[in-house]
């Protein structure tokens, strides 16, 4: 579901606040910059208010945060409803012990890799990113969480690219967007 | 002052939760892992509102936080003291204008990026990293925002690695660490650091012995 259908003003403030940058990083693709909602404390603040609203008190004790920008987006969810925020992280930034899952791009693949330990078997846990395009990095970092034996309640993105589909990749497992863009 | 109060008892815990990791990146250093402080909920609210508690009502309007570790800590303090934050970039990751500064590192040089028109003219700013080593990254985002006018009131890390001399690299600029706080240097918590000591004293690095131990 997203926030989109309920017209909440506040969304209309977050989308505005978006920056589209047409031809980055390659000539065809129209770049759903959120940098420059962070530039509004206001309308940045906001965004965060509709998460946490959302899962305040649903006994979610996991945030996993997609590098970089759910790095900024899933630390201040995860402090206010109570959760640990784990990095999902390109590989070998992360030390010490992981785990990776693959992944297919339009071109190759890539890989996202977790710390071994960071989550407990039956944790109730979130995936946070700013946008889900295609929803591959999505799907990546559900598995690893569902390796270690996490449930994930949700996956949360500010923006939305319906086109391409993400939602459906994503094996049933909900989604919820503040705003969709097309 | 450039730590908070010794006697502030939410370090301990701080400091006790950040993970030092052997021979990462490469051998002989001893990595200072911060994702196992935001693995406590506590720790972590700990580690933000100390940060939000020295910078709340001093007029600061922004945050820059630097590429990847910078945009965790960064934002949650940005709220909290309504500030907007601005990430500063690896290069080619930021969409549409941007201004570049480069940076030496032991071998070769990197760049980071920030946005044209984030911030304005006379804006008073923090720099947030996890961790300051040689102060090479700070101090060019500290550059970065000199040059498009902003007053860079502080630069603002978890952690600090005091024998590689950041701070002195940052000049005149002034920089707040959690840890280690003065305290903390005599302590049984700063353990790790004679490790180091050990690790790399045998390259030639014998004054490192003393700034420790004075």
């Amino acid at each position: 579901m997203s926030a989109y259908r309920d017209k909440d003003p506040l969304i209309h403030g977050i989308q505005s606040k978006i920056r589209v940058v047409p031809n980055f990083p390659k000539p065809g693709i129209m770049f759903q910059d959120i940098t420059t909602l962070l530039l509004d404390p206001k309308a940045f603040k906001d965004t965060i208010d509709l998460f946490v609203e959302r899962y305040k008190g649903k006994n979610i004790s996991v945030v996993a945060g997609i590098e970089a920008r759910g790095f900024i987006f899933g630390p201040p969810i995860a402090l206010e409803i109570g959760a640990k925020f784990v990095p999902l992280r390109k590989p070998k930034k992360l030390p010490g012990k992981v785990i990776s899952e693959e992944y297919i791009l339009e071109y190759g693949k890539d890989c996202l890799e977790m710390h071994v330990g960071a989550v407990e078997p039956g944790e109730r846990a979130l995936v946070v990113d700013d946008l889900i395009a295609t929803g591959g990095t999505l799907c990546a970092a559900m598995q690893l969480l569902e390796r270690v034996g996490a449930e994930v309640v949700e996956c949360a993105c500010v923006i939305e690219l319906p086109d391409l589909k993400g939602r459906e990749r994503l094996n049933g497992k909900p989604l919820y967007v503040l705003v969709e863009s097309r | 002052m450039s730590s908070p109060d010794e006697q502030d008892p939410r370090i301990s815990k701080i400091s006790s939760a950040i993970r030092v990791i052997p021979n990462f990146p490469k051998p002989g250093i001893m990595f200072q892992d911060i994702t196992t402080l935001l693995l406590d909920t506590k720790a972590f609210r700990d580690t933000i509102d100390l940060f939000v508690e020295r910078y709340r009502g001093k007029d600061i309007s922004v945050v820059a936080g630097i590429e990847a570790r910078g945009f965790i800590f960064g934002p949650p303090i940005a709220l909290a003291i309504g500030a907007k934050f601005v990430p500063m970039r690896k290069p080619n990751k930021l969409p549409g204008e941007v201004i570049s500064e480069e940076y030496s590192l032991e071998y070769g040089t990197d760049k980071i990026e920030m946005h044209v028109g984030a911030v304005q003219a006379g804006e008073r700013s923090l720099i947030i990293d996890d961790l300051i080593a040689t102060g090479g990254t700070l101090c060019a985002a500290i550059r970065l925002l000199e040059r498009v006018g902003v007053h860079v009131v502080e630069c603002a890390c978890v952690i600090e690695l005091p024998e590689l001399k950041g701070r002195e690299r940052l000049g005149d600029k002034p920089l707040f660490v959690l840890w280690p706080s003065l305290k903390g240097l005599f302590g049984l918590h700063y353990c790790f650091t004679i490790d180091l000591i050990a690790t790399i004293g045998e390259k030639t690095r014998q004054p490192l012995r003393q700034q420790v131990l004075k």
